[in-house]
């Protein structure tokens, strides 16, 4: 993994005490050959400790690189964190040295990936990864770090843990094998568990076992979570808060019970749209017309607008923000919430409205 | 196993064995009733409307106890997790993978045993749409011979008019005519689904198995391709069987669904059968683990024991029984696992494949839920 060398000229002031994560502002970009791709750009958000985030957007929306970058796991070049400030438990990580660094990953940070198969390594048995995190971070013996990888495995609920560490990956079902990794994760007692698409890889009935696992260990465990995925489904199960991505940009942030009922970025109410559930039985689903842009070639202003149903002629002109939106401190990066949108704001939710009912159910 | 390609014994009934379900009729009711279809149709597809019908079908392993009747202008849906033989059962049925036993009737034609002569011209009834829309599309073929290789084979050896067919395909799918040109890295993940939609439309079939045909698009182009299915379906009077693991989109999407489990069908009715009154254990868990969108529908799920065990070994008796909160709940019973349920009619042409599929009320499942521990589904196996 290549060095990070960033100098962020002045910090800002490090935020309260009980912020866990703070992201401020941050741009991660890839210089490639056909050009630079702004894959995060301008991405702030906070999580409080104990509590859980989730990170919804499509393939390219930038919300896994948002987490490498908190992880410092991207290679520069031709990654370049081009400004930001990544505030972890009271210290700015961006600027951390490596080995600081290293000293938070896998202890105070802990990321569960996609693919366990391809996450654990398969020449060693469970037990020694487990054992050589702990032994690592916490400075213990060999045989408490054993001891401890064997409390890891039964907190996720595995059986005959002392059996199990002794088994290699191959020995092991996809299942088992993500149990495995949240409790490598879990091992050091993390105060934030990263997941990413925890749960994409695996068949339904296992993916409902691991999302009430997790969901258990988080209520047992002081740990903030941060959950990746593309899944609304998993979002609105599994977190307090959630922000929406698209094109590198939050597009809306607010909690789960107001985004995903009520959202109000034209974005989130395309993707609610645009799933199959019951009430859209026998209608048409609204799809969203048109493809992400080209990352070299962003639309000048909304990133949106070429493919919103609502956008009229500023949305072609000017940058939207994040405004206030909705009852209870929802975000939304859209003209809509904001005076010169204010007039076609009730005809475009209630157009969401009736998209969101264009079935008949099950009849 | 897919491999070991074997001489096909063609038989004309069902064979009923130890690993074959003696059953009756399965009833698959067409969307269109005779009266409504044009007779050239009807004389094609022979007696009655069924188009397709599959019996006792066996893969190897995976075995398809049953006798599933496929009709014009419906959409059945095989849903359920990896290994439990959906696609195989698919693909068999396009004898593109060929099957150990039973017979495959196409428009009143037992094509199990006919020679890949005999079999072409019937191809081009029966089409396939992918999963991967990346994997299925030969890069260094342009889409006018990607789309064009089929009707060549077909006998359209004129170039021009192939081209012009290969064009109505595209724009039938929503492409510009244009696009014949280019090459599929040109295109996006959905562009690149529609150019395989367009594949196996220029044929002209009759039926098509889409073989998870939206799993590895983002949700927003998902619903674009599904729309599409579904103008198309309208349109060209097509019938689909639908292979999907997502039972959000089969819900939406089909007509009629059969709920796989290692290689057997549980469970088989209309979308409103079940979704709303499952009657076999693994259904009553498949649907309580759907992920809803919706924060104020969240629920306690009921969450199933272990994995699914391997299909070259299955559990003796149901199949289930490993894992089914039923059973537990009964006091476990000898029959499951001992005795194999063959699918059974509850009316109305819903069937399911368990012993106690009456005991399955939302009461059952309600008290099981509340008592289940989710630390406790990760069952020591045999592994």
């Amino acid at each position: 993994m290549t060095e990070i060398i960033t100098a962020p000229t002045a910090l800002g002031p490090p935020p309260p005490d009980d912020v866990l994560l703070e992201v401020r502002d941050l741009r991660t970009y890839f210089h490639v050959l056909d050009g630079t791709v702004p894959a995060v750009d301008g991405v702030s958000y906070t999580l409080k400790r104990g509590k859980s985030l989730g990170i919804v957007g499509e393939s390219g929306s930038g919300k896994s690189v948002s987490a490498l970058t908190m992880m410092r796991l991207l290679d520069i070049p031709p990654a370049e964190i081009r400004s930001g400030e990544i505030w972890f438990d009271g210290k700015e990580i961006l600027s951390l040295p490596m080995d600081r660094m290293r000293a938070l990953r896998g202890n105070d940070m802990a990321m569960i990936f996609q693919e366990p198969l391809t996450s654990l390594n398969p020449v060693f048995t469970i037990g020694d990864q487990i054992a050589e995190q702990v032994e690592r971070h916490k400075k213990v013996s060999r045989k408490a770090a054993w001891d401890r990888a064997i409390e890891s495995l039964q907190l996720v609920g595995i059986p005959s843990p002392e059996r199990r560490v002794k088994q290699y990956p191959h020995e092991m079902s996809g299942g088992m094998r993500q149990r495995v990794m949240i409790a490598m994760a879990l091992s050091c007692e993390p105060k934030l568990l990263i997941a990413d698409e925890p749960t994409t890889a695996l068949d339904v009935t296992i993916q409902a076992q691991i999302l009430e696992l997790l969901k258990t260990i988080q209520d047992r465990t002081d740990s903030a979570l941060l959950l990746i995925t593309h899944d609304l489904g998993v979002v609105a199960e599994m977190v307090d808060d959630v922000i929406v991505m698209y094109a590198g940009q939050v597009v809306e942030q607010g909690t789960v019970d107001e985004v995903l009922v009520n959202p109000r970025a034209p974005y989130t109410m395309g993707l609610l749209e645009s799933i199959p559930t019951v009430e859209k039985r026998g209608g048409r689903l609204s799809a969203i017309k048109g493809t992400v842009p080209n990352p070299f070639n962003m639309p000048p202003a909304c990133r949106f607008e070429p493919r919103c149903p609502y956008a009229w002629d500023v949305c072609h002109e000017k940058t939207p923000e994040l405004y206030p939106a909705g009852r209870s401190g929802q975000l939304a990066r859209c003209h809509l919430h904001t005076a010169i949108g204010a007039s076609r704001l009730a005809a475009a939710i209630e157009d969401h409205e009736r998209k969101m009912n264009v079935g008949e159910g099950i009849v | 196993m897919e491999d070991q390609y074997r001489p096909m014994e063609s038989t004309s009934t069902p064979e009923v064995g130890d690993d074959i379900a003696p059953v009756g009729p399965i009833v698959v009711e067409g969307s269109k009733s005779l009266a409504e279809m044009d007779p050239l149709r009807i004389a094609r597809v022979g007696e009655g409307n069924t188009l397709l019908q599959v019996r006792g079908l066996k893969k190897h392993f995976p075995i398809y106890g049953g006798l599933l009747k496929r009709q014009i202008g419906e959409t059945f849906s095989l849903v359920g997790e990896s290994g439990c033989g959906k696609t195989t059962l698919g693909r068999s049925v396009l004898r593109l993978i060929e099957p150990t036993a039973g017979t495959i009737t196409f428009a009143g034609r037992d094509i199990t045993g006919i020679s890949h002569d005999e079999l072409r011209p019937l191809r081009r009834k029966m089409q396939i749409i992918f999963q991967d829309p990346f994997g299925s599309l030969n890069p260094r073929m342009p889409v006018s011979d990607i789309i064009g290789e089929g009707l060549f084979a077909q006998g359209m050896k004129d170039r021009k008019a192939r081209d012009k067919k290969v064009e109505d395909s595209l724009e039938l799918v929503g492409l510009r005519r244009e696009y014949t040109r280019r090459y599929p890295h040109e295109f996006s993940g959905g562009q690149r689904q529609r150019i395989g939609i367009a594949r196996a439309l220029a044929l002209g079939p009759d039926i098509v198995v889409c073989d998870e045909p939206v799993s590895a698009l983002d949700v927003s182009i998902q619903s674009q391709v599904l729309n599409l299915l579904l103008d198309l379906r309208r349109d060209l009077n097509l019938t689909y069987i639908f292979i999907s693991h997502n039972l959000s989109v089969v819900q939406y999407f089909s007509d009629r669904v059969g709920v796989m489990y290692l290689g057997r069908i549980a469970e088989l009715g209309s979308v409103a059968q079940l979704y709303k009154d499952p009657r076999h254990p693994y259904t009553v868990a498949l649907l309580s683990a759907i992920p809803d969108p919706n924060p104020r529908r969240r629920k306690k799920r009921l969450v199933l024991k272990g994995d699914v065990p391997s299909p070259a070994a299955p559990p003796s008796g149901c199949r289930f029984h490993t894992r089914c909160w039923l059973r537990e709940k009964l006091g476990n019973p000898e029959r499951c696992s001992t005795e194999e349920p063959q699918l059974r009619d509850l009316g109305g042409g819903h069937q399911t494949a368990c012993h106690f599929a009456e005991q399955i009320s939302a009461d059952s499942v309600a008290s099981v839920v509340e008592t289940q521990s989710v630390l406790e589904t990760a069952v020591a196996d045999s592994e």
